[in-house]
């Protein structure tokens, strides 16, 4: 495999079930080493993605490599170099941590398995619990041992699905700093989420809404693209104001932030216009801000054509 | 309303139950088709009083007595001869291998002891290792023999000498005593090991499905047959010990003779133990939740109970419910188990069965990697 070939190529992807098209026309490339952000609403086909791509869904259109392998001939290939870890814990939850090491260590024909398991206890702080059972541990310790045997087999690309759903932030950021610790090794991850914070934590970053990829680039490219204006409104009575600037032209998204009101608008003129009256208020200031990318992933939500109807 | 009892809360529940009911598709089969299928089986396939049963016919002579021997035997509608054969072993090996129940020999100076009035007798030799089977039969002959050949002779039975009269002797095969365990036990331990392997087996993938483990077994390397044969063998062990244990039991019990090979009898346990795992597991590519699967093989297990002829003479059924009963490998297991355990057969005698019994390993397993996703499509 060169070295500048893509860890991922996937062209037109589609995946039907039934009459609902859950991935539609798809294209993603990721280069080897890089962490690459994968975001959208809940039922985007994000999901749906991910299997398609360590071949546990068969696309009912398009073709592409994973790893040099072919998506639709060569699932095993791929099975063997992915580690990819679900959304929902999978691991036996009746046998000991130590125990589900050593399952996967087996499965994947490492050797000798005890070397491995030992070494995977001790890399993740376990040890002393590596005859606890699996279903005891929390959600954070839960988490950080089905890392660990995604890894184990030393993968050169990770397809993480929501990894840190339900985690504390001490734990999601050990769980980012590992990521970077990993992709520093030239392993490739493609990670899903919900958390601005953690794309911001990419490379580059995917956006995938009903099915149909919105976006593409690093964050700060995304968020130009986007072409949104966003204005920070200090002063008394902003819940009132709220209520009053939405709705009116120009102004597409209204949000209170803690003290601060954002209105976001993407055509500049009008939501000047709109806010004109506002400024001249008493106690009011009207700032430019910063566009974050939750007011742009917002915006795609509200644009994006429901197909799901 | 009052806080313990409202009608709305009432048919909130009873409005969640009903449309859970109807959303389980398996369920309400089963609802609607275990009833039906008792019904069916029970009402004309079972019958306690057998009749037509297969026998091979002895006959040393060809007279006009034997003739009517054999007419008589058919009046009585026990016997149906499936089979004339000229010497005592070849009826020998039908008997073992469970081709006939009956063996008729009409000796042969038959015809010269009517003649003489010189106590004629007809042997039966009769298969008792079930020993329901047989006595309706054995019973009904007697009279209707002797009045045939009396009325063969011309002679009115009140005019009829002893010495004149037909002695049917009867040689119980295999179980002179008519002891019903002898017959129920080794049937048994085909039944407990039916319904342990392939309960637990039918919820081998189902439960991976509901626990959420099937994904991550899938992701990783591991091809169908892999996952097959390794959720399968370690019942083997487990039938294994019910083996013992059941075997163990049937000797100190109810002291159920072992005249067979031990050898041959491990053979056919191990080829139905297969069978039955693969069965199993072959249910849980088709079930969608462990309770699904459950019920499948209770939907299995209740006619392979009523139609192998473990409760039932087999004999006994008509000939619609004895071709079904074919399917089942408990049906093949149990002729094979009762010929070995009982009868003493040879490896000739059952390799019929254990070709079919094999034959049901490789077809469960061709269904069960056939249906086996490899994907979650």
């Amino acid at each position: 495999m060169g070295a500048e070939m893509n860890a991922i190529d996937v062209h037109g992807l589609v995946k039907r079930f039934g009459e609902k098209t859950v991935v539609n026309q798809v294209s993603m490339s990721v280069k080897t080493g890089e962490i690459v952000g994968f975001l959208g609403p809940n039922g985007s086909g994000k999901t749906t993605t991910i299997r398609i791509m360590c071949g546990l869904l068969t696309p009912d259109e398009g073709d592409g490599t994973v790893l040099g392998f072919d998506l639709r001939t060569e699932a095993l290939k791929i099975k063997r170099e992915v580690g990819y870890m679900t959304q929902r814990f999978s691991f036996y939850e009746d046998l000991t941590i130590a125990e589900n090491l050593a399952f996967v260590a087996r499965l994947y024909q490492l050797r000798p398995v005890d070397a491995y398991v030992t070494r995977t206890l001790d890399d993740l702080g376990l040890s002393s619990r590596r005859n606890q059972l699996a279903g005891t541990l929390s959600g954070g310790w839960k988490q950080r041992l089905a890392l660990a045997a995604c890894i184990m087999h030393k993968p050169k690309l990770l397809l993480l699905d929501e990894p840190t759903a339900g985690v504390d932030p001490k734990a999601r950021r050990d769980f980012w700093d590992e990521i970077h610790r990993l992709a520093a090794d030239g392993l490739t991850v493609l990670v899903s989420t919900h958390y601005m914070d953690e794309a911001e934590r990419c490379h580059r970053i995917s956006y995938i809404s009903y099915g149909t990829m919105l976006a593409t680039g690093s964050v700060a490219d995304v968020v130009r693209d986007a072409g949104l204006v966003t204005y920070v409104i200090e002063g008394p009575g902003l819940e009132r104001l709220a209520g009053e600037l939405r709705g009116r032209p120009g102004v597409e998204q209204v949000a209170p932030f803690g003290a601060t009101l954002h209105v976001v608008g993407s055509d500049p003129a009008a939501l000047k216009a709109a806010l004109a009256d506002v400024e001249k208020r008493d106690g009011m200031t009207i700032a430019r801000g910063e566009t974050s990318l939750e007011d742009v992933f917002i915006q795609f939500m509200a644009n994006a054509t429901d197909n799901m109807q | 309303m009052n806080g313990v009892f409202s009608f709305v809360r009432l048919g909130a529940i009873l409005i969640k139950e009903f449309i859970q009911m109807r959303r389980d598709r398996i369920t309400f089969g089963m609802m609607l088709g275990v009833p039906l299928m008792q019904l069916v089986l029970f009402g004309y396939a079972i019958n306690s009083d057998p009749k037509a049963l297969p026998t091979a016919l002895v006959a040393l002579s060809q007279d006009h007595y034997s003739r009517a021997m054999v007419s008589a035997l058919e009046t009585t509608g026990y016997y149906r001869i499936d089979y004339v054969v000229g010497s005592a072993a070849e009826a020998e090996g039908l008997m073992a291998s469970g081709a006939v129940v009956f063996v008729v020999t009409i000796p042969s100076d038959f015809a010269r002891r009517v003649d003489r009035g010189q106590y004629p007798r007809i042997l039966i030799e009769a298969d008792a290792t079930d020993p329901s089977v047989a006595s309706g039969a054995i019973s009904t002959l007697g009279t209707v023999a002797s009045e045939a050949l009396l009325r063969e002779r011309g002679i009115p039975a009140s005019e009829a000498k002893p010495a004149d009269r037909l002695e049917v002797i009867v040689h119980r095969r295999y179980n002179p005593e008519g002891i019903s365990q002898y017959n129920i036990v080794p049937g048994l331990l085909g039944v407990i090991l039916q319904m342990t392997m392939v309960m637990m087996t039918s919820i081998a993938l189902t439960r991976e499905r509901e626990r959420g483990t099937m994904e991550n077994l899938l992701a990783m390397p591991a091809s169908p047959l892999e996952i097959m044969l390794g959720k399968v063998l370690p019942y083997l062990v487990v039938g294994a010990v019910q083996v013992a244990v059941i075997l163990g039991a049937a000797k100190l019990l109810f002291a159920v003779p072992f005249v067979g090979g031990m050898g041959l009898l491990l053979i056919a346990v191990l080829l139905f133990v297969m069978a039955l795992v693969l069965l199993g597991y072959t249910f849980s590519t088709f079930a969608r939740t462990q309770m699904q699967a459950l019920q499948l093989t209770f939907f299995f297990f209740l006619p392979s109970i009523l139609l192998s002829g473990f409760m039932f003479p087999f004999r006994g059924m008509p000939d619609w419910a004895q071709w079904l009963g074919e399917i089942f490998p408990l049906t093949h297991f149990l002729r094979i188990i009762r010929a070995v355990m009982l009868k003493g057969a040879d490896f000739q005698a059952i390799a019929f069965e254990v070709a079919i019994l094999t034959g049901f390993i490789l077809i469960y397993a061709a269904i069960a990697l056939l249906r086996f996703r490899r994907t979650l499509d």
